[in-house]
């Protein structure tokens, strides 16, 4: 029932401007996939070329393997939720819900039914009387979380589902959503400019940034081994260094700049490319003695306390910023603001990194 | 009012309320009121008023009963007062009118609402203004022209070789009222078009998409989604084209056929030709009510409130 998602060199331009280019893809059945990208870089574009609303200048969109170039929206097996969910004011919850089966000409008794039951699964038994009006926001997203499922569709479309909910309700209506998709075994496609709900929530994550897609992988390896220094910083906090980069030795390379020298990781794609060094702050260390290697000095300039780690930034010299996250177990000393203190790493935490794959 | 107050001060809000008062009941309430009483009285000669003969009479309402004819609707012969009849064929007409100008209107305002690039939408509007800039006289005399037997029209049918004889437009085709039916469509189809445009542009374009995404083919999300959106503004243009088309005298005297009555012209024959304004007070009052009780109807029947005529 559900069905795979393959973009091959998609690309499309609103006039001279290119919103979404050479995009390459293969989203298998059943995935959960999740398009991350800051506001304007290329996401709802596509997936609205993969609902139908707008043709691809270039390339092709295959849906469970056959091109749909030139069919209609209404005649895709997608169900998209929009931004703004768009459901229809004028109608009560149930008629929202089976307007997919009106179409379809289910009769009415049937569509009743079958609205009830979706309501049962969103978890809003006893809504189906009610107008759009008289539910809350989360209610809402139930509502086109059902009202998108009533139609049966292979793929479901979902363009910042829970951006207009507060935190809390997000929270949970992600681990709904992830639950209505294992049920329902219904190839998702969700687009988020949220990295912490894109990684928390999907099987892949598409990074993108201005219309291109920097990598795709699973949550983990986006986070652990990002392929340049836009995906690394969208998706998580960074010390950077930057510097002249030596020669490679078994994946790891040695770079020189105004904070000494340094070693780290760097990956094959990336040689010969300019490079900065990146490391995370819950990968740098603090100690009063300098460290054998990767080593810097810096003076305590903010201690935040977070909970379970303790975030401790500092400036090095020439100004720049760094920061660490202390474990908060009671054992690792937290240094205090005006110390001295050493800030490292280990070279195997830390990468070389090229800048965003961007247009020249 | 409070907020009136501070925003203007004393001064100003009192001129205002002023006009307002002024506007209402010496333009719209007093004259009105003044008819409604006139309409009780008997025409007398001067030399008769405030005499004996000068009582409270209903005469002047039966006078529209009287004088029954033999015509026939739709092929059925029937008998019927002759100004009860004129004032049948102008109420089904500028229903007719109403009718036309919607399935015109509408398409329109769809198309400028949501399909027409929104550059494009100032020079198009325009271009639907400009007519309306002429004097509607002007536009009336100019259908006259347009559609007189040795004129244009004729002319260019009969030149793309679609007749071979010239049309008698003004008898008519289908009934004597078309040439009548045609030119109050032209004449009010922007006072459709333009409520039933502002309606669709509130229309949220997701929801459009939305309903075709689920499947939907396009008349069904007209149906369903985009006319109940649209349907204060439908209402109020229907209002205003039926009220507009039936009150209309410049157009059907103009362009009008020997057979084919108006009630203002009845009326204005009353007050101008046989000076019983008496009479032509009491027609006027029955055709206000009548016309009044239509609209409401017609709202009862496809369920519109007041309020979203108000709109
Ligand atoms: N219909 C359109 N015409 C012109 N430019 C557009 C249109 N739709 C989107 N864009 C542009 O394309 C870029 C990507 O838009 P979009 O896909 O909506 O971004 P995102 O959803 O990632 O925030 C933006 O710069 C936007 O201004
Ligand atoms: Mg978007």
């Amino acid at each position: 029932m559900s069905a795979g998602i393959d973009l091959e060199n998609v690309c499309c331009d609103f006039g001279t401007f290119r919103a979404v280019d050479n995009a390459n893809v293969s989203i298998k059945p059943g995935e959960f996939f999740s398009f991350l990208g800051p506001s304007g870089c290329g996401k709802t574009t596509i997936l609205r070329m993969v609902s139908g609303f707008i043709e691809p200048t270039e390339g092709a969109i295959k849906i469970g393997g056959k091109d749909v170039k030139g069919t209609r929206p209404n005649q895709r097996p997608t169900a998209l939720i929009f931004q703004n969910l768009a459901l229809f004011p004028l109608m009560p919850i149930w008629e929202n819900i089976s307007f997919g089966l009106e179409v379809r000409g289910v009769d009415k008794a049937t569509r009743r039914a079958r609205a009830e039951e979706l309501l049962k699964l969103v978890d809003l038994p006893g809504a189906a009387d009610k107008m759009v009006s008289q539910l809350s926001g989360g209610q809402k997203q139930r509502v086109a979380i059902a009202r998108a499922l009533a139609v049966e569709p292979s793929v479901m479309l979902l363009d910042e589902p829970l951006s207009a909910l507060d935190l809390k309700l997000r929270q949970h209506m992600r681990a709904e959503l992830r639950a209505i998709q294992k049920r329902t075994g219904v190839t998702f496609i969700y687009i988020t400019h949220d990295q912490g709900e894109a990684l928390a929530m999907s099987d892949r994550v598409g990074v993108m940034s201005q219309g291109r897609i920097q990598q795709i992988a699973a949550p983990r390896d986006i986070y652990d081994n990002p392929v340049n220094g836009f995906v690394a910083s969208f998706v998580g906090e960074n010390n950077i260094f930057e510097g002249d980069v030596g020669a490679v030795s078994g994946g790891m390379a040695g770079m020189t700049g105004a904070h000494g020298s340094f070693r780290a990781k760097v990956s094959p794609e990336a040689q010969g490319k300019a490079l900065k060094l990146y490391v995370r702050p819950e990968h740098t260390v603090l100690s009063k003695t300098k460290a054998a290697e990767n080593s810097v000095e810096m003076e305590v300039t903010e201690v935040a306390f977070e909970g379970a780690f303790i975030s401790v930034h500092g400036v090095a010299a020439g100004g720049k910023r760094l920061s660490a996250e202390v474990k908060n177990d009671g054992v690792t000393v937290v240094p205090g603001v005006g110390e001295k203190v050493f800030a490292s790493f280990d070279a195997a935490r830390a990468l070389l990194l090229p800048d965003a794959n961007v247009r020249g | 009012m409070q907020d009136l107050l501070r925003r203007y001060g004393t001064g100003l809000t009192t001129i205002f309320c002023l006009m307002v008062a002024f506007w209402i009941l010496v333009l719209i309430v007093l004259p009105n009121f003044s008819m409604l009483f006139e309409s009780f009285f008997p025409y007398l000669p001067v030399s008769e008023l405030d005499g004996p003969k000068d009582v409270f009479t209903l005469q002047n309402y039966e006078k529209v009963l009287a004088n029954p004819i033999e015509t026939n609707w739709f092929g059925i012969p029937i008998t019927i007062p002759i100004h009860v009849s004129t004032f049948v064929d102008t109420v089904f007409f500028s229903a007719l009118v109403t009718f036309m100008t919607l399935v015109l209107a509408y398409p329109l305002a769809y198309f400028l609402a949501k399909v027409a690039s929104p550059k494009s939408i100032p020079t198009l509007l325009l271009l639907l203004f400009i007519p309306m800039w002429v004097s509607e006289a002007l536009r009336a005399f100019a259908w006259y022209i347009i559609l007189t037997f040795n004129g244009p029209l004729n002319a260019l049918l009969k030149g793309l070789g679609l007749i071979d004889q010239g049309i008698r437009w003004q008898n008519g085709i289908f009934t004597s009222y078309d040439a009548i039916v045609i030119v109050l469509t032209y004449c009010y189809v922007l006072f459709m078009l333009f409520p039933i445009y502002t309606a669709i542009t509130s229309l949220d374009t997701n929801q459009i998409e939305a309903a075709e995404d689920l499947g939907s083919p396009w008349w069904r999300t007209h149906w369903r989604v985009i006319i109940p959106h649209a349907k204060p503004g439908i209402a109020s243009g229907c209002v205003m084209v039926f009220m507009l088309s039936a009150g209309s005298l410049l157009v059907p005297t103009v362009v009008g056929s020997t057979k084919a009555n108006w009630f203002p012209q009845t009326i204005y024959t009353w007050f101008n030709d046989a000076l019983d304004w008496n009479t032509g007070a009491a027609y006027s009052m029955i055709f206000l009510l009548v016309c009044i009780m239509f609209v409401i109807l017609a709202m009862r029947v496809f369920k519109v409130k007041l309020s979203d005529i108000a709109k």
